[in-house]
């Protein structure tokens, strides 16, 4: 039996549309089907430094994030090993939410960083929509990158079975009002609350 | 704008401006400009928030017992603080009890989640505004020990511990990747410890970082998960069997003793390493008493820590409440949430558009209009702007104000308004703080006296976890499991409206969550966050923020390496962006600093 430990990890902050690709990825690997126990699914949102005893407690750690390559939106990318660093850098959160980058940082520096690292990325259309959800482009990404990590967890000797009716249903790792379907659902009309953004970042003027 | 005084502050904008974004390590969240004068001294100060953002967006229509999952998703660190309002607000609004265990286990998290806040804020991200990384690598371990072995009683001390980690951070530096220490002015001529401290506090750095992930379990026990723990309006969702065995299921006996050792280890940890590590620190920084602001004249703290559950009386609260005006510390003010005339919010200076701008509005009548609307004498462009105009609007963060005044909060203010209401918990280590330092009561209104007050506050939260684990102890031993009232759980129970406040002391400041439910949904929702009391704009008074004011008068070393307008804005721990989280290959810039 492999004993690997393995973390997937989907971050990003639900509320911000595209920027929710990472932990609805997450969401719905943990939803359709089962894994042994050596693999851990996270929704890490945006948590900076809270992360880092998951991370160092893995050795095989998978991301799903959104991130700015400068592709066409919805291009999906796969990035292993030391590129991935690299790759998690430029838009930090605030002063606080030290970035995930930086996780990574503190978990070399402490002599723990996984020995083997993936991120699967996407690159966002829309992060300007505080409420929205991810758009059609993104949102169709999501099952080829949940398929390239079913891919990496098969070759870390913890394949994930479909869920069927006998396993039941998952224990959710997001909250249920947060759920992708109620989140959707629910979501005030843009007439009751008005969704206006920052010009800057919409390219337009605002009211 | 013409030169022009208020609060105290003479502001002048005809000298160099200097601008700073993002501050905090966020793309376009929050941003400040400064003019400085020809030698090189802060004389006018301008405090951003680029981004938009309303809650009411994003609940309106939803179910009020779900809210605390949104308001937790607005922020990355104050996630548990902004649940508990949540609940709170809820509770008030639908006049719920909660028992008395669940009030002791929410604030165990809430203490927890300050102690967390204040360690990391201090060793992270704020201590490298004060601690020279690169000039550790000249220390000489030996030294480094005799100075920790004067200053504590740690164990972790020898010369050769501190060899090991000057050169762990050696290779670290030699190989390129600086990480987590990118980004610093190193080098800069204000920066003033010795090697030796420098090595001591690189040291204790990476103890944090390891004893921060003991802190947080204490989340995971009580809320169920982390990172993002679960929370329930009545109580806490999580059922106590003292009796029971291993980790699944309810809480157990094994489960409390973990807490109760994460409490002890905390208490220890900020005694013997945090406290004397900001001492030491401080010691070579009090010539350096820039930064008060509006500490020396206005704070507020709404108060937070019941003792007793369901009462939210100032006489209940063990973090204090109430407002200090015009430097008079005489006199406490009390302060009500309700009361439309006290907490209001205005817009002549933000991106908002209100029927009359000379008036504020109280949350619960809140209305958030956008109007992008740039001054006349703004450089740039709407989508690229190079300089503000402060004299027209100029913040996404509306200015909130109360009975007027804009005050400052957060660990200082509430430590200030404890000091005059001569609360002896918290005079008593600031005194002995005052007197260690030999400095005058005065030292405290400055940037370090917000640090300071940071630490103290750590250890005072320390121990109320202590006395809380205990009281929940002694409750439970006593027979009463009780963790949740579920009477009013169902809609049917509820009345056609109702309005309500939560409030809690979140780890930098005071936060209000306002909620309006009708027919069992939320039909408002405002948040008055601890960065907008601080990080608000000009009002229509033209009185200006608080970081705006803290920043007043400041001189700067080098213009192109603000460390010190930084050193003075992370002092209030800010939190803004609490938002988007895109990664690109390229850019790893912390703060792009544009002298004009």
């Amino acid at each position: 039996m492999n004993s690997k430990r393995i973390l997937i990890l989907g971050i990003g902050n639900l509320l911000w549309a595209d920027e929710g690709f990472g932990v609805r990825c997450v969401e719905a690997l943990n939803g359709g089907w089962v894994f042994p126990p050596q693999v851990t699914l996270i929704d890490g949102g945006t948590q900076g430094l809270y992360l880092l005893p998951y991370v160092q407690e893995a050795d095989c750690l998978l991301v799903f994030d959104a991130v700015d390559y400068g592709d066409p939106a919805g291009t999906l990318r796969e990035v292993v090993g030391d590129q991935v660093p690299r790759f998690m850098g430029a838009k930090k959160m605030s002063l606080h939410q030290t970035g995930f980058q930086e996780v990574l940082m503190a978990a070399e520096l402490t002599g723990k960083l996984p020995a083997e690292l993936v991120l699967i990325g996407v690159q966002p259309e829309e992060l300007e929509d505080y409420g929205g959800s991810l758009r059609d482009v993104v949102k169709a990404q999501m099952v080829p990158a949940l398929n390239l990590a079913l891919d990496w967890l098969e070759r870390w000797g913890a394949a994930g079975c479909l869920r069927d009716a006998a396993a039941g249903a998952a224990v959710a790792i997001t909250d249920a009002a947060l759920a992708i379907d109620v989140y959707e659902d629910e979501r005030p009309t843009a007439d009751q609350a008005c969704r206006l953004g920052d010009a800057r970042f919409l390219g337009q003027p605002a009211a | 704008m013409a030169a022009y005084e208020t609060q105290g502050f003479k502001l002048d904008n005809s000298g160099k401006r200097v601008v700073v974004d993002p501050v905090c390590r966020i793309e376009g969240h929050l941003r400040v400009e400064v003019n400085l004068d020809d030698k090189n001294v802060i004389r006018n100060a301008v405090s951003t928030g680029t981004m938009w953002r309303g809650l009411e967006v994003i609940l309106k229509g939803r179910d009020p017992r779900d809210a605390w999952a949104f308001t937790e998703r607005i922020c990355g660190v104050c996630t548990g603080t902004h649940a508990l309002t949540s609940v709170r607000a809820v509770e008030d609004a639908l006049k719920i009890q909660i028992p008395e265990n669940a009030n002791s286990i929410r604030n165990i998290m809430q203490l927890n989640l300050q102690v967390h806040d204040h360690l990391v804020h201090f060793y992270h991200l704020h201590a490298l505004d004060w601690v020279d990384v690169v000039s550790a690598l000249k220390a000489d371990p030996k030294a480094t020990s005799a100075l920790a072995q004067s200053i504590s009683s740690w164990p972790l001390s020898s010369p050769g511990y501190f060899r090991d980690i000057q050169n762990r951070l050696k290779k670290f530096v030699e190989s390129g990747q600086l990480g987590p220490f990118m980004n610093g002015y190193w080098g800069s001529p204000a920066y003033k410890l010795p090697p030796e401290a420098n090595l001591m506090a690189v040291a204790h750095y990476l103890e944090a970082l390891d004893f921060q992930k003991e802190i947080v379990k204490v989340h995971t026990i009580f809320g169920g998960k982390n990172p993002h723990p679960n929370w329930l309006v009545g109580g806490v969702p999580c059922a106590i069997n003292l009796e029971g065995v291993g980790a699944v299921g309810a809480v157990n006996m094994e489960r409390l003793n973990l807490v109760k050792s994460i409490i002890d280890r905390s208490i220890e940890f900020t005694e013997q390493v945090y406290i004397p590590d900001l001492i030491a620190i401080a010691k070579f920084y009090k010539g350096w008493l820039y930064g008060g602001g509006l500490s020396s004249k206005n704070v507020m703290s709404y108060g937070d820590i019941p003792d007793k559950a369901n009462d939210y009386s100032s006489a209940n609260l063990m973090l204090p409440r109430g407002a200090v005006i015009n430097g008079d510390l005489s006199k406490v003010h009390e302060v009500d949430l309700r009361d439309v005339e006290q907490v209001q919010e205005f817009v002549a200076h933000s991106w908002y558009k209100y029927p009359d701008e000379s008036k504020g509005l109280h949350p619960w009548d809140g209305v958030t209009e956008p109007s992008f609307v740039l001054g006349p004498n703004t450089k740039g462009t709407k989508t690229n702007i190079k300089e503000l105009d402060e004299g027209g609007k100029y913040s996404w963060i509306k200015a909130p104000r109360w009975r007027g005044h804009a005050m400052e909060v957060g660990p200082l203010a509430r430590y200030i308004i404890g000091y005059a209401q001569g609360n002896k918990e918290f005079k008593e280590p600031v005194d002995a703080l005052l007197k260690e330092l030999d400095v005058p009561v005065t030292a405290l209104f400055s940037t370090l006296g917000r640090t300071a007050a940071r630490g103290l506050e750590c250890g005072w939260a320390a121990h109320k976890m202590s006395y809380f684990f205990d009281k929940l102890m002694a409750n439970l031993k006593a027979g009463d499991l009780n963790t949740a009232n579920i009477e009013k759980w169902e809609p049917s129970t509820w009345p056609k409206e109702a309005k309500g406040v939560g409030f809690t002391e979140a780890p930098r400041g005071a936060l209000g969550h306002w909620i309006k439910i009708k027919d069992t949904k939320i039909d408002n929702y405002q948040c008055v966050v601890p960065t907008t009391w601080n990080g608000g704009p000009r009002d229509h008074k033209g009185q200006i923020g608080a970081f705006e004011a803290a920043l007043m008068d400041t001189p700067v070393a080098k213009a192109d390496e603000p460390l010190e307008i930084l050193r003075t804005l992370h002092s209030f721990d800010p939190c803004l962006a609490c938002s988007t989280h895109v990664m690109s290959p390229d850019g790893q810039e912390m703060t792009s600093v544009k002298v004009r």
